[in-house]
């Protein structure tokens, strides 16, 4: 009990750090900083998402990156060619990312394990294909240009990458706290039940399937909720971020950062993003570089960034 | 008439190179329970070789042989260094083919460039058959009989023999087959190497058709994946009838509504999926 209490200590004290750091650090660093941790915080986003799958559920969703995709194109085609406002389109890309979710769920979970692995990603490769091919709607291989950053009726503008990088702060401290109590709520705890033994909360009379489902839709609108973000930060969406590499790309930041950590994705997810944007400056072999980061971090670090964190929190408490 | 034939033939050979692609796949999955992400890569590989070979020496067999050795050898370098010991752990496994994929498409471009690259074949397979007022081309109907008799041979050494009956032990239950004697480490070996090479020697003929790039891999690796899902995950029968439906679904779509060819192909498998989760003939 007591080394639970210890736990929760280094982990507010560690959440309390990381937080002053991300507030008063930026406008003393160089702004394209800003900007990328900015899709850091998006993609930290996805990746929580996701990991409430694959962490908590034990639902190893890799095509996830779908969802992200769906919330993306919907912001993109209502903003550039309806002209919906920031509220609107947000509630669009959720609505439609959680109904997307919700209709390909029963499909997906009708296959465990494996089966459901590959049948998540072949969704996530056929919007992909969908996307691509049909270009009239989606813009095809060019995608959509042309997003304007929002107008959230305050007096900053959200031009300002600084501006928007706290926008985009405030807003993924909030969904963070949400899915924290999501995680620590009966629901969560039951999610967690079935990633342990599906068979045991069955027999203690939990719909499974149900939790399972419903886990399936949350993640999937907070994706299309990234997605959103991620449409207005970028000004420009294009199939890829639905490929094969993109949805590998999220599983990345989740094992990366530490599956079940919830906090580790999001580490993760800014790691990859600072290495996709720091190593293109130097080489163009970014893929080559990014292929031995999926090598050593599957091989090398099981337990991801956030059990490496742990063992050292612990060795020097033996000290 | 002759539209749906001609159609229906195209078909059959696209179909034959996704068996090439899946039957890799699911004969990998069979044993180590990992889904290649680099099985497309084997095959961009492997027609990239063959693309060197024959272009040097100017042997269509040479190129497909040398192809076949290489990314069997590639295969099995990678089951012994980076996948072995983490078997049952899907997750890292996937993480690490994709790791490989990666790379190897990387190298690739810096190897052999992006612009589309194709084999030359020997002119006796250049040509076209004409039977009846229809001309099949000669490399098509090649291919398709050559990916025939690479089933029927599978097919057999799976049934028929002592060694593919270890195979299908290990399949089945890989500790009980450690128990009574038979070396499931080499089996998963032979079985990743073999997997890898059929992937190789779609490359080739792949090469030969419709021209190779950087970026062709993760492109066909979508239909490998319907395919084996379709059949089932470990089944080579199913392979076959997975890749006939996907390649003519394919084919017919492309020529009737172009827009949702991606689409027509997973059609089929969500119908499949939803009256039986684990594929045609996959074992639950």
């Amino acid at each position: 009990m007591n080394d639970r209490a210890n736990n929760r200590r280094w982990a507010l004290l560690g959440m309390g750090i990381a937080l002053l750091v991300l507030i008063f650090l930026p406008p003393l660093l160089p702004p394209y900083v800003t900007v990328l941790l900015t899709q850091g915080l998006i993609y930290g986003i996805a990746a929580m998402s996701l990991d409430i799958l694959i962490g908590y559920t034990g639902l190893a969703a890799l095509g996830h990156a779908a969802f992200f995709a769906i919330g993306s194109y919907t912001a993109a085609i209502l903003i550039t060619r309806y002209h919906l406002g920031f509220g609107t389109g947000l509630i669009s890309s959720v609505g439609i990312a959680a109904v997307a979710a919700a209709a390909l769920g029963p499909l997906s979970l009708r296959a465990t394990r494996i089966y459901f692995l590959m049948i998540t990603l072949s969704i996530a490769m056929c919007l992909w294909g969908l996307i691509y091919r049909w270009s009239s709607f989606t813009g095809g291989d060019n995608g959509i240009s042309g997003i304007h950053r929002p107008d959230l009726g305050l007096p900053l503008s959200m031009s300002e990458d600084r501006f928007f990088y706290y926008f985009i702060l405030a807003v993924f401290i909030v969904i963070t706290m949400l899915i924290i109590r999501l995680i620590h709520s009966p629901f969560g705890k039951t999610l967690v039940g079935i990633r342990d033994s599906e068979s045991r909360m069955r027999v203690l009379g939990f719909n499974t399937w149900l939790h399972k489902y419903m886990a399936y839709i949350i993640a999937g609108a907070l994706a299309g909720f990234a997605g959103n973000l991620y449409a207005y930060y970028n000004g420009f969406v294009n199939a890829d971020i639905a490929n094969l590499p993109g949805c590998m790309k999220l599983v990345l930041m989740v094992s990366l950062g530490g599956k079940g950590t919830l906090l580790g994705p999001a580490i993760g997810a800014v790691i990859i993003t600072f290495l996709e944007n720091m190593v293109s400056v130097y080489t163009d072999r970014w893929l080559m570089v990014l292929g031995i980061v999926y090598i050593v971090t599957a091989r090398v670090m099981p337990g991801g960034i956030m059990a490496i964190l742990k063992q050292l929190g612990r060795s020097t408490k033996t000290l | 008439m002759d539209f749906w034939i001609l159609q229906a033939f195209n078909g059959l050979t696209f179909a034959a190179l996704l068996f090439l692609l899946g039957g890799g796949l699911t004969l990998i999955f069979g044993v180590m329970r990992v889904v290649n992400i680099a099985q497309g890569t084997f095959y961009l590989v492997g027609g990239y070789i063959g693309y060197t070979v024959i272009s040097h020496s100017g042997n269509f067999y040479l190129g497909l042989v040398a192809s076949c050795a290489v990314i069997c050898l590639l295969g099995i370098a990678m089951e012994t260094f980076l996948l072995r010991d983490l078997v049952n752990d899907d997750l890292r496994m996937m993480l690490i083919t994709m790791g490989v994929a990666l790379f190897f498409q990387d190298l690739c471009l810096v190897v052999w460039g992006g612009n589309p690259l194709s084999i030359e074949v020997p002119k006796y397979l250049a040509g076209t058959i004409r039977i009846g007022r229809i001309n099949f081309s000669t490399l098509r109907t090649f291919m398709l009989g050559a990916a025939a008799l690479l089933y029927l041979a599978l097919w057999l050494f799976e049934k028929k023999t002592r060694v593919g009956a270890m195979v299908r032990a290990a399949v089945d239950n890989a500790e009980i087959a450690d128990g009574l004697g038979i070396n499931v480490v080499l089996v998963r070996m032979g079985v990743f190497g073999l997997g890898a090479l059929l992937a190789g020697f779609g490359g080739v003929f792949g090469c030969a058709f419709m021209a190779i790039y950087p970026g062709l891999d993760f492109e066909l690796l979508p239909y490998a994946f319907v395919v084996v899902i379709l059949g089932g995950l470990g089944s080579l029968p199913g392979a076959l009838c997975g890749a006939i439906i996907v390649g003519l679904a394919d084919n017919f779509s492309k020529a009737l509504i172009p827009e949702l060819s991606y689409f027509s192909v997973f059609a089929p498998m969500a119908i499949v999926l939803a009256w039986r989760p684990t594929g045609l003939m996959g074992k639950s």
